[in-house]
């Protein structure tokens, strides 16, 4: 019940396709609550929790590497 | 959240361009803004000249042609004369167009043909090697001026303007959200549309003129830039230095490919 009570309206889903990824690290620095950083150059998700779905990565990825998804939005939810 | 694939040609991936580079910024927001528009991905034609920018009609699965170094704006006056019924966008650097085809761009303007151009501005020739471009800014470094460009740079908007063009903007990649509704009106409107975007390369100026990481050249635009309207208030010294964005020209012109339909049409009345 509480944990229902708690639950965020956005849920994000982050995918990264690491094959497209160049690590110019726009995406993690630009990021206003920092939810990614990078690992072996290229950028990873570390704190999903904190993300807002704001979609700033997304649309500043030059690489077409970085796809936002909230899912209490998507179809398949029904929302 | 958005879906860029049904506008790509994935077997072309990954991109070309440098770590970094801001072009993949402008790419993705010239897909938003043709999507919001609604416009058939058979309805739309690019034409691309050489140089950096000029790689990307390789990666969007419309119409496209790739042509020779500053020839584009050509190539695209021929297809919307012979096709109007298509959307004709050009897409160029400011090498190209302003100094291989500066000719062809002050003159596709006069004529004020339906054409949109999306002009990707880094201030240099990044994909020959770093060599001064006629948008260099004055003083900045590049592999053929090591000692700091003495010359004055070309206002490429400004050069629209004076031609006759019947839409002129300024963006940056910053500011992608501007930037795609700036390329969404420059496409609805009638005639010579310019869409002016800094761009930056952190290889070939960035690394030359010490201007950090991609993500520290993304945020100097936001430093550098004022919108039109807060240039309005500000002085001619406040100005200084400043990089005006936002619709600079926005008027209603004769466009040539009417203007020419009109003088066909004469003929066969008369005859």
């Amino acid at each position: 019940m509480a944990e229902e009570t708690l639950r965020r309206k956005r849920e994000a889903e982050i995918t990264i396709n690491t094959a497209w990824c160049k690590g110019c690290v726009i995406c993690v620095e630009l990021c206003p609550e920092q939810v990614l950083v990078m690992e072996r150059g290229k950028a990873k998700v570390a704190h999903l929790d904190k993300c807002t779905v704001c979609g700033l990565c997304e649309l500043r990825c030059p690489d077409f590497a970085i796809v936002v998804v909230d899912k209490n939005k998507s179809p398949k939810t029904g929302e | 959240m958005f879906n860029y694939e049904s506008y790509l040609r994935l077997d072309k991936f990954p991109l070309i361009w440098c770590s970094g580079c801001g072009d993949g910024i402008v790419l993705k927001s010239m897909i938003r803004a043709i999507d919001k528009l609604g416009l058939s991905k058979d309805d739309v034609c690019m034409v691309s000249g050489i140089g950096c920018s000029s790689r990307l009609t390789g990666y969007v699965d419309f119409n496209t042609l790739h042509t020779t170094h500053g020839r584009a704006l050509t190539f695209a006056t021929g297809i919307k004369m012979a096709k109007p019924r298509l959307h004709v966008i050009v897409v160029t650097g400011d090498g190209d167009a302003t100094a291989i085809g500066g000719n062809h761009y002050i003159h596709a303007a006069r004529r004020n043909i339906d054409i949109t151009v999306i002009l990707f501005n880094n201030f240099i020739y990044g994909m020959t090697g770093g060599q001064v471009s006629p948008c260099t800014p004055k003083g900045k470094r590049a592999s053929t001026a090591p000692y700091g460009n003495f010359e004055n740079a070309f206002n490429i908007s400004g050069l629209a303007q004076a031609a006759g063009a019947s839409f002129v903007a300024r963006a940056t990649v910053y500011n992608a959200v501007q930037l795609e509704k700036l390329i969404q009106r420059a496409i609805e409107r009638k005639g010579f549309s310019l869409v002016e975007v800094l761009s930056p390369c952190p290889t070939a100026y960035g690394r030359r003129n010490r201007e950090g990481t991609p993500v520290d050249m993304i945020l100097q635009q936001k430093e550098t830039t004022v919108s039109v309207a807060a240039a309005e208030k500000m002085s001619a010294e406040e100005l200084e230095g400043k990089i005006i964005t936002g619709v600079l020209t926005d008027v209603e012109r004769p466009e040539c490919r009417e203007e020419y339909q009109k003088l066909i049409d004469s003929f066969r009345k008369e005859g």
